[in-house]
């Protein structure tokens, strides 16, 4: 069996990546966007971590850690706007999402 | 990393990680990724975002970073994940969930994710071995924790090389919060 290399991770994150833009781009519930959308940031945070051994220093892990916090401050301020926006318009849907349209 | 470390590893302690492990989490972590996308329940899409979450948590352990592994455990798994399924629980799931799921221009989505797709798939393939050196490199298992939190904090009185934005990405989250708060207020 052949070992495991970073092509390997970085094939795995590619896929991850992939369909959290499928996601992102066609799905109308606003909650599964958003699930869409950590899944992004961990095909990402998964390449920083392959790259990191990759190169054999902790670089990556720092990154992946910074990406993390991103993630969770996206998610707290995303679920607060759906909330607002949900008390509005009674819909999650993010084609019925237009209010700021002209 | 010294190459005697290296050659120590190579010559006895071989990691207990076969690849059977991997390829088992590859596989859940993909699986449970399409069930995110695909359910028409979002709480069915949180728990296979969980099972995603967990098996990239594995995959992290494999790549010798048990730091980020538990991060992402405790604070995905365990925190952004029971934040969504209180959203879920409180928006109106079952009127959403008779809906149609996919938005108008799902086609036009998926010919995007496509060309994204082959885009990665012949990235890959060419610098298969030019770009993606496979070096056999193996960072150090045990002071893990310690080294990142030198380079986070800074050791022996000094700054790391991150602290500054260590600070800053505190300040992200004390921004995060005010913001969530103030969302969701009925009256500003």
């Amino acid at each position: 069996m052949v070992p495991i290399t970073t092509l390997h991770y970085l094939v795995v994150a590619a896929a991850l990546f992939v369909l959290g833009v499928i996601g992102v781009l066609t799905r109308r519930n606003v909650v599964i966007v958003l699930m869409s959308i950590e899944l992004i940031l961990n095909a990402v945070n998964l390449n920083l971590v392959a790259f990191s051994r990759m190169w054999g220093n902790l670089h990556g892990q720092v990154f992946a850690i910074f990406v993390t916090v991103d993630a969770a401050a996206e998610a707290a301020v995303g679920l607060g706007i759906l909330i607002a926006f949900f008390r509005n318009k009674e819909t999650v849907n993010v084609d019925e999402i237009d209010l700021l349209k002209w | 990393m010294n190459p005697a470390m290296n050659s120590a590893l190579n010559s006895g302690m071989a990691p207990v990680a076969t690849p059977w492990f991997f390829y088992v989490l590859a596989a859940l972590a993909v699986a449970s990724g399409l069930a995110v996308i695909t359910r028409r329940n979002a709480v069915h899409s949180a728990l296979a975002l969980i099972v995603t979450l967990l098996s990239v948590a594995g995959l992290y352990l494999m790549l010798y970073a048990p730091f980020v592994a538990g991060v992402q455990i405790i604070v995905y798994a365990g925190g952004i994940m029971v934040l969504f399924l209180f959203v879920i629980m409180l928006v109106n799931i079952e009127r959403s969930s008779k809906e149609r799921q996919f938005n108008r221009m799902w086609p036009v989505g998926l010919a995007a994710a496509c060309a994204l797709m082959a885009l990665f798939v012949s990235a890959i393939a060419k610098g298969n071995k030019l770009l993606f050196p496979d070096r056999g490199i193996t960072l150090p298992e045990g002071s893990n924790t310690q080294e990142i939190a030198n380079m986070l904090y800074g050791e022996a009185g000094k700054m790391g090389q991150y602290t500054f934005a260590f600070e800053i990405a505190s300040l992200l989250l004390l921004v995060a919060i005010l913001g969530a708060v103030i969302m969701t207020k009925k009256k500003i």
